[in-house]
C-alpha cells in the first residue's frame, strides 16, 4: 500500500455517469478514496450505505469521499441507483485495476481492489491510509472521522 | 470537531429503552431491516436485558427513519417495545395509515403519537443513538454489544 507522506499518483477515471474525474480535481480540499472490491456485493453495499449516512458530516469538514472499484461505468450507475447513495463511484475498469495498483491497493489473487481508505490532503499528498485486514471487514465510518480530525 | 470520531459504546443510561433481566445486551437495530426482524426473534429469546438503540440506515431502508420515530413516539407513551415488535412482525405495512392502526391497537393517544413522531426531540433522540453507533464502529445491523464489546449473535446463543 502507498504510505502516508507519499504523493498520491494522479488519475482520471470515469464516474457512474461516464464523466471524467481526476484526483487533481480535488486539489485544495481533502478527499477520502474508498477502494472496495465489488459493486453489489453484500459487504460493499453495507459499507457504502453507512458512509452515505454520514456524508453531510464529512462535507462539513470540507472533505470529499469517492468510491473506486474495478466495476464499469454502467455497473456503477446501477449500483448507485440501487443503493440510493450520492457517493461518486469511479470505474477503475480499463485497464483493470490500474489505479488500485498505483496505490498498492490491488489484490492480484482476487482480481479486485482491496478494501481500503486513503486520505489525500489538499496538496495531493497521502495523509492517512487504512487497509482492512480482510475484504470482509468494513472500516467503520468512525475511522474516517478519526482521520479527518487528527 | 464532529461527534463521530471513535468512542466506546456509551453505557446504558436511564434514557435507554431496555426490557428483561440479566446481563445487558445493547442492540443497534434498523427497524426497516429484514435481517434485524429475523434476528430480533432470536435476540428476544436470550436471557439478557435487551437495550434497543436506534440505527436507521435510510439509504438502504428509506422508511427506517419514520419507523424509528414511530417506535420512539410510542415509547413516550410507554409502549416502545410493543411498537418495535409490531413493526418487526409485519414489515409489509409501514405506511402512515398502518402506523396509525398500530398506534390505535396499542392504545396510544393518536394525536400525541403524531406530534411526537414528527418532533425535533424524537429526531434528536434517534440521532443520538445512531451517532453513538457510528462512533463505536457499527457497520451493519443488528450490532450487538455486551460488556462494552461487540458480540455475534451466534456466540451469544452458545453462551446462553
Amino acid at each position: 500500500m502507498i504510505a502516508a507522506g507519499e504523493t498520491a499518483p494522479d488519475f482520471t477515471l470515469p464516474n457512474q455517469d461516464a464523466d471524467e474525474v481526476s484526483l487533481s480535481d480535488f486539489r485544495g480540499r481533502k478527499v477520502m478514496l474508498v477502494f472496495y472490491p465489488a459493486d453489489f456485493s453484500p459487504v460493499c453495499s453495507d459499507q457504502l450505505s453507512i458512509y452515505q449516512e454520514v456524508l453531510p458530516q464529512i462535507a462539513e469538514l470540507g472533505a470529499a469521499l469517492v468510491g473506486i472499484s474495478v466495476d464499469g461505468t454502467w455497473t456503477h450507475r446501477a449500483f448507485k441507483e440501487r443503493l440510493g447513495v450520492e457517493i461518486p463511484l469511479l470505474a477503475d475498469f480499463h485497464p483493470k485495476g490500474e489505479v488500485a495498483r498505483s496505490f498498492g491497493a490491488f489484490l492480484e489473487e482476487h482480481g479486485t481492489s482491496n478494501r481500503s481508505l486513503i486520505l489525500v490532503d489538499e496538496d495531493g499528498v497521502v495523509e492517512w491510509v487504512y487497509e482492512s485486514p480482510s475484504p470482509l471487514e468494513i472500516p467503520g465510518a468512525n475511522l474516517i472521522f478519526d482521520a479527518l480530525e487528527r | 470537531m464532529s461527534r463521530l470520531t471513535s468512542a466506546a459504546v456509551p453505557p446504558v443510561g436511564t434514557a435507554d429503552h431496555g426490557r428483561g433481566s440479566g446481563p445487558e445486551l445493547i442492540v443497534y437495530a434498523d427497524l426497516g431491516c429484514p435481517h434485524c426482524a429475523a434476528q430480533w426473534l432470536r435476540i428476544s429469546k436470550l436471557a439478557v436485558r435487551v437495550v434497543f438503540r436506534h440505527f436507521p440506515i435510510a439509504s438502504k431502508h428509506p422508511r427506517a427513519p419514520v419507523l424509528h420515530a414511530a417506535a420512539e413516539a410510542a415509547g413516550r407513551q410507554g409502549r416502545f417495545f410493543e411498537m418495535v415488535e409490531s413493526l418487526f412482525a409485519d414489515r409489509g405495512r409501514v405506511d402512515d395509515p398502518h402506523l396509525w392502526r398500530r398506534a390505535r391497537e396499542l392504545g396510544l393517544d393518536l394525536e400525541r403519537f403524531e406530534a411526537d413522531r414528527r418532533s425535533e426531540e424524537v429526531a434528536a433522540r434517534i440521532r443520538r443513538d445512531f451517532e453513538s453507533g457510528i462512533r463505536a464502529g457499527v457497520v451493519g445491523t443488528p450490532a450487538l454489544f455486551s460488556a462494552g464489546e461487540g458480540r455475534s449473535l451466534d456466540d451469544l446463543m452458545k453462551d446462553d
